[in-house]
């Protein structure tokens, strides 16, 4: 009995120890690959030059803006549009109806634009990104590149980077514009406000702060994204089911991380531009 | 480098993963212009001294030497310049599946070389001639059979005029024919080219079809080395096994657990 115990105990600890090995190998591999991107991105802001990195990231910023624009901007009126009926049903009562608009702009531009804009890219841009890498790697397409001397980093990672980094703020600006057009229909066609009154009210309230803090917080999801996705990509090891398993990691872990950094900048953007 | 040197050399080289010990002190030498056939059962250890010798898994121990520069000690930008003078051609053939045959092709010349367009274009055409292939620029990899990927993979591993090929398993997943076709591409290249060909295969006849020299290799050792006669004329228990596809005692494929185990981590386990 005694035993059992101690070895339940034992079995405890070790899983303890297996979980921490996992997860700062993750960790660990993550920092590896962010250094090797800072590294080949300063090399080539430098003066290194190669047409197929130009080429790869000019066909990756074509391809995620064409593969995200409709459901971004979908997803994006639908928020605006919910958000305007929600808010008339708590500001009636106030018969502060008017206030819609302002109520709408500020949280789209401030948190909803940015946050769903994200997360909609994490399972349509970060799951190809970690599917196709991976996929990649198990056909060893990946070693192909290095024994040619093409490096994967610059070749692979970045253009996928740098597109996402440009790319999620340019959808986050247009989900809030969208957004701010789903609550103004909602607000003009269904709760009666005059559309006139309801594009002063919404402008009215709204700083540039408030965009460039969404625009930001975009950007830091862009980058969160990116290196999550790619590192779960290069790491795949199992063959075709170890695709599968990475590529759901890879939009779990995303989401998380970009919920997490969401509630951390939010924090730092208070209290340093209140 | 002298020309009497060997152009490949690799020299005492260990490499474990975990406990598995799979590489236990190799050496090898392969001489310019020679074809060279690694052999040996699975898990036997020849994928993993491929890729040590290519530069994708770092030894243990030991030294490999490519064109007489030491691999382990190159900085990354130094081996890169070495792996622009050989080609690989993978056990799947590794295409690029969202580029054209041409562009798989013209891939390291566009990278490597300031060549125009047209040039490599001209270049593209050489290599797919090369291989049988004339005329199949535009076709997507998922279009073209098992033989034909591994056949473009070729032209694409030629591309910069490499002085050395290696290639892993040739002839696996393909049937009897194309893999004799395939053998016959590697033979006729080497020869008219001057390459240097180093093949990792367990398929004995084409082995010693292709062969100039053979080296069988058994739990991470070289166990014989030399031409494809002396092989075949060697008395070391597991070659002859390995030759005949016989196995010495019945008992070996019902190898328990335990032996299996040892096998791999040595007697120094307690079970």
């Amino acid at each position: 009995m005694r035993i059992k115990f101690f070895d339940s105990i034992l079995d405890f600890l070790g899983s303890l120890g297996a979980r921490s090995h996992r997860f700062f190998s993750e960790v660990y591999g993550i920092a590896k690959l962010v250094t090797a991107s800072l590294r080949w991105t300063g090399l080539y802001l430098t003066g290194r030059k190669s047409k197929l990195v130009r080429e790869a990231f000019a066909k990756q910023l074509v391809l995620m803006g064409n593969d995200s624009f409709g459901i971004v901007a979908l997803v994006a009126a639908s928020i605006g549009a919910v958000l305007a009926l929600q808010a008339a049903y708590q500001l009636r009562q106030f018969g502060a109806i008017l206030y819609t608009g302002s109520l709408v702009s500020l949280s789209v531009t401030r948190e909803l634009g940015p946050v769903v804009t994200a997360v909609v890219i994490s399972g349509r841009i970060g799951a190809r990104i970690t599917a196709e890498l991976g996929t990649m790697k198990v056909q060893e397409e990946l070693d192909a590149l290095t024994t040619m001397g093409i490096p994967v980093i610059p070749f692979l990672a970045i253009p996928r980077l740098l597109a996402l980094a440009i790319m999620l703020p340019c959808l986050t600006a247009l989900a809030d514009i969208i957004g701010m057009f789903g609550g103004y229909l909602v607000g003009t066609l269904s709760l009666g406000i005059s559309s006139g009154l309801y594009i002063i009210k919404s402008f009215d309230m709204l700083v540039m702060k408030d965009v460039l803090t969404g625009i930001i917080k975009s950007f830091v999801f862009a980058v969160l994204i990116g290196f999550i996705s790619i590192h779960k990509g290069f790491s795949v090891d199992e063959g075709a089911e170890g695709v599968g398993k990475a590529t759901t990691a890879s939009v779990v872990l995303s989401i998380i991380a970009i919920i997490v950094a969401d509630c951390l900048f939010t924090a730092i953007f208070y209290y340093l531009f209140p | 480098m002298n020309p009497a040197d060997p152009i490949i050399s690799v020299k005492g080289v260990y490499k474990s993963f975990g406990q598995r010990k799979i590489l236990n002190g190799i050496n090898l030498d392969v001489r310019e212009g020679e074809t060279l056939v690694i052999m040996g059962g699975s898990g036997c250890g020849k994928s993993t001294l491929l890729r040590s010798v290519i530069g994708l898994i770092e030894p243990d121990r030991g030294e490999i030497f490519l064109f007489g520069k030491n691999m382990s000690r190159s900085t990354e930008e130094e081996r890169n310049e070495t792996r622009k003078k050989f080609g690989m051609l993978f056990q799947g053939a590794a295409l690029f599946n969202s580029l054209t045959v041409g562009e798989n092709v013209a891939l390291p010349l566009r990278e490597h070389t300031d060549l125009d367009a047209p040039i490599i274009e001209i270049i593209v055409k050489v290599k797919l001639e090369l291989v049988g292939l004339t005329g199949f620029e535009d076709l997507m990899p998922y279009e073209l059979s098992g033989g034909m990927k591994k056949r473009v993979a070729l032209a694409r591993a030629l591309a910069l005029d490499p002085k050395i090929v290696f290639y892993d398993e040739p002839g696996a997943g393909l049937d009897p024919i194309t893999a004799t076709v395939v053998d016959h591409l590697i033979t006729d290249l080497t020869h008219k080219l001057k390459i240097t060909s180093v093949v990792v295969s367990h398929e004995m006849k084409s082995a010693f079809r292709i062969a100039d020299r053979v080296a069988v290799l058994q739990k991470g050792k070289v166990v014989a080395f030399g031409t494809p006669q002396e092989v075949q004329d060697s008395d070391v228990p597991y070659v002859r096994q390995f030759i005949n596809g016989e196995i010495e005692d019945s008992a070996a494929i019902r190898e328990t657990k335990e032996n299996y185990l040892k096998s791999i981590f040595g007697d120094d386990i307690d079970s």
